[in-house]
């Protein structure tokens, strides 16, 4: 009795396990050799067992590793030969025939090969293989594989999915039950792929049974709402994004232009050194740590702040100096420095764009629905930017030196007075606004192309920023840039990027009218100066 | 209070009457119309070709260029070097009345275009049946010159009129009328603003039915642009020299003084800004037959930054200056950019760089200045 039990334990454990060598020699070899048509049924059909040991058949085949002889097919694998299906070393025999693959073949295998990923026991595989199978148009005969692997994954973000995929085959099928259940699970989808398959099978004549029909419009509608979540969010995400990277282009400006006055038309092309920094650490990196080339940034950073900073100070010491207080001289000058620093980095790196790499952490993101990918690099963007404005703000509110730049900015003489050395505490504040400048730069190069242009692109949309925010305070930057940044992609999304960006120009230039000293204007005897 | 001022101040603050030159300024006037109106013609025209004194099509096409460059220059002067208000936009004048000039232009092709319709070729590229609506007057030469004058005359008007009853002042001005002229470059680089998109116009066969390229043609374009410059400067002359020119100094030097004086520096601003913006499109309408182009480029803040620059190297504030300016930094360009090209950019660059901090009064004001010295050393050495 007890044998009986074990027995039947045994075989029991046998059928919930996966069948690990489903594969057999004459299964091999009927993948292996034959007509094309005959072969690729025998794959369908191995695939469909779901077995892991089919796939080093498959890669082999990929490969050209496959000779057939006598109606046996063997593998070479590293200079180890063995039998197809088997794991017996063999020697291939002398009359061996390579096996041929052809064009449809090679398109089976390596569908096979996708599908056989999806059984993989390492979770990083079965993940990239399901990205792939959501990318295809589902089919019937993929839903033994799917329920397959369904039935022994693990990981339940990876199960649920599989079982939406399978979900969206079984709401055609023929029995109503399985359609029923197919459309209620399908109600806790995301993806734009399930709604237009609803719709689908919401269109007249696709759908007759009255119960089934009623469960698809729900999910419809539970799918839908989720995905206006998804865009809703989208645009949101990406306007406070652009907002961000406005908010590192124009911080540096607040400072310079807000605080001291210079209109500095350079500082785009401050943001371009930075940019260009980040580039030269990154190569140094690749050149001498290779190992440590996901930290580069760490070490970019820095460079990005002192290359601008430098550079800043070199500007204010031999040209901006003397032309404090006549603003649009200053103007002029700058821009000349920008055309400078632009010919500049054109003859020393060339005129062409060069490539600035992610670090591994950087790139992907963070899927929050089927629709909304938040990628890691803007994320890492928007906490750097909150970052830097921080620093920024603690450095003019807290520091010794941000009690100078603040002194000299309300009353030069008085501050001169007091001890203050203005000549150098401007310098300081130029280069300060001029590393920041760096920074944003840096931030812009694991976001867009770095170019000598780079800089050009950015000038008007941060004068605008600092205009709009008002002189004189970080606060107002802030509120502009991020006001900026989320109107600019909202009104993307109904009037396109060119017309929404001449729109936000018309209404800055209209909201000047109103509001001429911007948003946040100084008070008292400061403001008319 | 004038009597203080007269006495501080080497010249008179009344309106000069009559003439509005010295001897040497009409001689100098006089010379520069012949040789608009005579010389060049007949040196290009009729001197043969394999003569030394021929002047080449290449250096005709050059200095016709310039000159409508040197009326922008000049434009800009009236609106910053004399009335204080530097105008970032001034490029987007000129290119809408270039824009003007080529959409009759670009009618006058008729079906002689790659496409042998009726539309133009871009517009045929596009799959558009009919003209849009703003095409409507293109085919009249007489409406669209109109066009030309009104409509960036219209445009600066109402900008200007919310700007200044704003009291939007000194760079805040400065960069909004930048950012005018960037959105409108955005906007006319779309194809579906019906203007070409960043090709732009191009490919002219022919004016008032007369073929463009030949060299007739060529020669009363430059004639009529030479004319043009030189009846502006003399028009320049008699606003700057009139009471209405020295209210605008007045408005430059101390705009709160000249309100809490009765005046009321908006109509003052406003017309200047408007004249100045008028002044830019005709330059636009002559420059666009004989360079054969025009496109969104001409609306980029570099451009209209590049006419500060004429006006700021030749010397602000006089009238002259800008046309000198324009001339030596045009000149300059056409020369770095045939021999060598790479340095032209650092050229330009320092120049901004040196005018701005050492020759705050241009090119002219070196000159004043060497002649003065010279002229003192003169007097001391006969003293």
């Amino acid at each position: 009795m007890r044998r009986i039990l074990l027995l039947l334990l045994l075989t029991l454990g046998v059928l919930a396990a996966p069948a690990v060598r489903a594969l057999t020699p004459e299964e091999a070899t009927a993948i292996a050799a034959g007509e094309t048509d005959d072969r690729i049924a025998a794959l369908n059909k191995a695939t469909a067992q779901a077995d892991p040991a089919l796939a080093v058949l498959v890669q082999a085949l990929l490969d050209d590793a496959v000779k057939v002889a006598g109606g046996k097919a063997y593998v070479t694998l590293d200079g180890k030969t063995v039998l197809a299906g088997t794991t017996t070393e063999a020697t291939v025999p002398a009359d061996a025939d390579d096996v041929v693959n052809n064009n449809r073949m090679r398109g089976a295998l390596e569908a096979a090969l996708g599908s056989l990923r999806l059984v993989s026991p390492q979770v990083e595989t079965r993940r990239a293989a399901l990205v792939e199978l959501a990318k295809q148009q589902l089919e019937e005969a993929q839903l033994p594989l799917i329920e397959k692997a369904w039935g022994v994954e693990t990981d339940a973000a990876l199960k649920s999915q599989l079982e939406r995929m399978r979900a969206t085959i079984l709401v055609s099928a023929s029995d109503k039950g399985k359609r029923l259940a197919a459309a209620q699970s399908l109600l806790a989808s995301g993806e734009s792929g399930v709604k237009s398959l609803l719709q689908e099978r919401l269109a007249p004549g696709a759908e007759a049974d009255p119960e089934v029909r009623a469960a698809l419009q729900a999910a419809l509608t539970a799918v839908e709402g989720r995905l206006a979540w998804g865009e809703r969010l989208g645009v949101l995400f990406t306007g406070v994004s652009l907002g961000s990277i406005l908010l590192l282009a124009a911080l540096g400006l607040a400072i310079t232009y807000g605080l001291m006055g210079v209109i500095n038309m350079a500082h785009g092309e401050l943001m371009m050194i930075g940019a260009y920094a980040t580039w030269l650490v990154q190569n140094l990196f690749r050149e001498f740590l290779p190992g440590a080339f996901d930290w580069y940034l760490l070490a970019a950073v820095p460079a990005a702040f002192l290359a601008s900073a430098l550079v800043g100070a070199a500007l204010e010491r031999s040209v901006i100096r003397w032309l404090y207080g006549r603003p649009l001289e200053t103007l002029l000058a700058t821009w000349g420095i920008s055309l400078v620093l632009m010919q500049g980095v054109r003859s020393l790196f060339g005129a062409q764009n060069v490539a600035v790499e992610n670090p591994a952490w950087l790139s992907g993101g963070v899927a929050v629905f089927s629709n909304l990918t938040l990628p890691y690099n803007r994320l890492a963007i928007l906490v750097f930017a909150a970052a830097v404005l921080i620093g920024v703000a603690l450095l003019i509110a807290r520091t010794r030196l941000g009690l100078f730049v603040r002194g000299v900015t309300q009353n030069r003489r008085m501050a001169a007075c007091m001890g203050v050395n203005t000549a150098r505490v401007d310098t300081y504040a130029f280069s300060l606004g001029a590393g920041i400048a760096g920074l944003a730069g840096c931030a812009l190069s694991q976001v867009g192309n770095v170019g000598p242009d780079l800089g050009q692109s950015y000038i008007v949309d941060s004068f605008m920023v600092v205009v709009l925010g008002g002189v004189g305070q970080l606060a107002g930057t802030v509120y502009a840039a991020l006001g900026l940044g989320l109107i600019n992609k909202f009104l993307e999304g109904y009037a396109g990027a060119v017309l929404a960006k001449i729109m936000v120009l018309v209404f800055i230039v209209i909201f000047i009218q109103k509001r001429p000293q911007g948003m946040f204007a100084m008070k008292g005897r400061s403001a008319e100066a | 209070m004038s009597a203080v001022l007269n006495s501080s101040s080497d010249f008179s603050l009344q309106p000069r009457r009559g003439l509005l030159l010295g001897i040497r300024g009409w001689t100098g006037v006089v010379a520069a119309l012949i040789t608009v109106a005579v010389l060049v013609p007949v040196l290009n025209l009729l001197v043969p070709e394999g003569s030394a004194l021929h002047l080449g099509d290449y250096y005709v096409a050059l200095v016709g260029k310039i000159m409508c460059y040197a009326i922008c220059a000049l434009a800009m002067d009236l609106i910053w070097g004399y009335t204080g208000i530097l105008s970032l936009g001034h490029g987007l004048f000129f290119a809408l009345g270039g824009y003007g000039m080529g959409m009759y232009l670009m009618r006058q092709i008729g079906r002689d275009g790659q496409y042998k319709a009726d539309l133009p070729d871009f517009m045929v590229f596009l799959n558009w049946k009919e003209l849009p609506w703003t095409w409507t007057l293109s085919d009249s030469f007489i409406a669209q010159m109109l066009l030309v004058i009104l409509v960036p005359g219209l445009l600066a008007f109402v900008f200007g009129y919310f700007a200044f009853r704003s009291r939007i002042k000194g760079v805040y001005f400065s960069i909004i009328t930048q950012a005018l002229t960037y959105a409108a470059m955005l906007l006319f680089f779309r194809n579906e603003t019906g203007f070409g998109g960043n090709n732009g116009f191009t490919d002219f066969k022919r004016i008032l039915s007369i073929p463009i390229a030949q060299p007739s043609t060529r020669m009363v374009l430059f004639v009529l642009t030479g004319l043009t410059l030189i009846g502006f400067f003399l028009m320049a002359r008699a606003i700057v020299h009139s009471k209405y020119g020295r209210v605008l100094q007045a408005i430059r030097d101390a705009e709160s003084r000249v309100m809490f004086t009765g005046y009321d520096p908006i109509a003052y601003k406003l017309s200047i800004w408007t004249l100045s913006a008028v002044m830019c499109a005709i330059a636009g309408a002559l420059y666009v037959p004989q360079v054969g182009i025009i496109n969104p480029g001409e609306m980029s803040p570099a451009a209209s930054i590049e006419i500060a620059i004429w006006a700021a190297v030749g010397g602000r504030g006089t009238l002259i200056g800008p046309i000198v300016g324009a001339f030596f930094v045009n000149g300059a360009k056409s020369w770095f950019t045939q021999v060598f090209p790479e340095f032209w950019l650092y050229f330009l660059g320092a120049l901004f760089i040196a005018v701005t901090l050492f020759l705050p009064n241009g090119l002219v004001g070196l000159y004043a200045k060497l002649t003065s010295r010279s002229k003192k050393e003169d007097k001391e050495v006969r003293a």
